[in-house]
């Protein structure tokens, strides 16, 4: 292609010709709207196919009400516990070189490989009537199995990876200097870490914990086999979804599905201004690096 | 198992702190659990074993995961690399908000994924009326499940490509096209083997994500076993017939797969990053 032809057109010989590009951009675009958009829009319009009366009162009958109190529990307890373990994971991965250390990723990657029904079995054999620590369990009169202990594990299980897999890459990426140097001007390992660490890493943590939040919260598989699903009380939010889908109660399992399906679009909004600020302050260390 | 190298002196504090703690957590959530499923299928002598795991449901349920899965992953490595071109390279409207919109098979809950492909897909659905019209079932076939796949695995060939796609530098283009190489030339020639590592590593995550997808699968397949049964609803339907020992045996095959998957992504990966470091 001759890039000298007629007026001045700087560019013309590292893109497409303009059907080319009108043809890929619609095939892109006809692909994330028949897989993206769609079912999006299906789950709010069967929402409210039979009006705003049915979607309310499917949303605050007693059932669902309990289900999102019981999604709601799981996930405030699963999330800190992961965003600890996200912070002292990457700690050591990121700051340290020790044998091990690419197994020990791989490891933390299993949850997103393994399927949650082997999650979900395997917490069984531990924590169920017959196995491991069922009896010590069953003597002290302690339920994990069928009761809220047991959705609480399935859900750490299934996402303790996603603020560790955020952090670790950045943290690697930033290196140790700036730790190193707040530590030879004298500050103690911990003041290093809340007031030079922290407040590098505050964006990626916090797209860490809001993506953690909604794996958490939309836990299915796992759950589903450590729940028992006891309606009112054991029956977090997907599941409460599949009870009313299984009982042709459609309207109302899209319903409770709209809850879940906003959560996912404010995820993606506040995952989007997070990646602008953690863009612009790295544009303001980068201004600040170089004075003249 | 886990000892720092003594060559590096340490200068940071935490170490003992962090990965005690980190291998404390692991330990109780990832290796205690996952040797108790190994464990537990070992109950079953070999001949039980291999009566399990090589039964002609299990067999049929292994076709159909591992199959759709396949496909979906390489419906989602053509259509990845697709959308990815279209958000690095060229500018239309409204393109941050699609951008944006290609995590939300990571954000949106399995089940309500299930459902809606489903009420979109079923043979009375928005689409599948059609369909049906022409004598073609989506759901409740292995199509509706693969099209289920293709949802869930979207964001990863994307996700992994994109960053790639957006380093490559121009240059190399440019000089391609000076010394007189066309378009598809400095397609097939330039970016595309700069591309190979990433779009592998996407289609790898895409496969591996696929394999153990139950929440979404489990609508729209119609589940009946030899034909539209997962492995993972095999897995179910053992452990609700209270065979923990055959349950457990499944899940220590699915558990090897997986593993496997995630060290050759991991190898992958590192591959990807060396072949894109060595570029710069």
């Amino acid at each position: 292609m001759s890039a000298g032809s007629g007026q001045f057109q700087p560019r013309r010989a590292t893109t497409e010709p303009l059907w080319l590009r009108a043809l890929l951009l619609t095939f892109a675009l006809g692909f994330l709207a028949l897989f993206l958009v769609l079912p999006l829009i299906i789950v709010f319009g069967e929402a409210f196919s039979k009006g705003w009366q049915v979607y309310v009162a499917a949303v605050t009958e007693p059932a669902a009400a309990h289900a999102i109190k019981l999604t709601l529990i799981a996930a405030a307890i699963a999330v800190p516990c992961n965003a600890i373990f996200g912070l002292a994971a990457s700690w050591a991965i990121a700051k340290f070189q020790f044998r091990g250390r690419q197994f020990l990723i791989t490891l933390i990657d299993l949850p997103i490989a393994v399927s949650p029904v082997i999650a979900g079995l395997s917490l069984m054999l531990i924590f169920g009537a017959r196995g491991w620590w069922g009896e010590w369990l069953n003597e002290h009169d302690l339920q994990v199995m069928f009761a809220v202990p047991g959705i609480v594990l399935a859900t750490i299980f299934i996402t303790f990876p996603y603020v560790a897999r955020e952090l670790i890459p950045l943290m690697q990426q930033q290196g140790r200097e700036a730790e190193e140097a707040a530590l030879t001007l004298g500050a103690s390992g911990w003041q290093t870490f809340l007031r030079v660490t922290l407040p590098s890493v505050k964006w990626a943590l916090l797209y860490g914990l809001i993506l953690c939040n909604a794996r958490a919260m939309g836990e299915f598989g796992a759950v589903s086999v450590v729940s028992g699903k006891i309606r009112e009380q054991t029956n977090t939010m997907p599941l409460h979804i599949e009870i009313l889908y299984n009982e042709y109660q459609f309207a109302a399992a899209f319903a409770v599905s709209s809850l879940l399906a906003l959560l996912a679009l404010l995820t993606l909004v506040l995952k989007s201004s997070l990646e602008w600020r953690a863009a612009r302050d790295l544009a303001e260390a980068e201004a600040c690096r170089r004075p003249e | 198992m886990f000892t720092k190298k003594s060559s590096h002196k340490p200068v940071l504090p935490g170490f003992g702190l962090s990965m005690g703690f980190t291998t404390f957590y692991l330990s109780l959530l990832v290796f205690l659990p996952l040797s108790a499923l190994v464990l537990k299928s070992f109950e079953l002598d070999w001949a039980g074993f291999v009566k399990v795991v090589a039964s002609e449901r299990a067999i049929a349920s292994y076709q159909l995961t591992f199959g759709s899965s396949f496909v979906a992953a390489l419906i989602n490595l053509v259509f990845g690399l697709l959308v990815a071109w279209v958000l690095v390279r060229y500018t239309f409207p409204g393109k941050k908000i699609i951008d944006a919109l290609v995590d939300l098979p990571f954000a949106l809950p399995t089940a309500v994924a299930g459902i809606a492909l489903t009420a979109i897909y079923a043979p009375n659905g928005w689409i599948g009326q059609y369909f049906y019209q022409l004598g073609i079932k989506i759901a409740y076939t292995p199509i509706g499940v693969t099209l289920a796949l293709v949802f869930i695995g979207l964001p990863f060939v994307v996700r992994t490509v994109q960053p790639v796609l957006e380093d490559l530098e121009q240059e190399l283009e440019e000089a391609a096209a000076s010394l007189g190489a066309n378009r598809l030339q400095i397609f097939c020639r330039v970016i595309f083997p700069a591309l190979i590592p990433s779009l592998l590593t996407g289609f790898a995550l895409a496969f591996a994500r696929a394999i153990g997808e139950y929440g979404s699968v489990v609508f729209i397949s119609g589940n009946m076993p030899f034909r539209t049964e997962i492995t993972p609803l095999l897995i179910m339907s053992r452990l609700e017939e209270f065979d923990y020992a055959g349950a457990a045996a499944l899940g220590t095959v699915m558990l090897m797969i997986s593993f496997l998957l995630l060290l050759l992504i991991n190898a992958l990966q590192h591959w990807s990053q060396q072949r894109h470091g060595g570029a710069q």
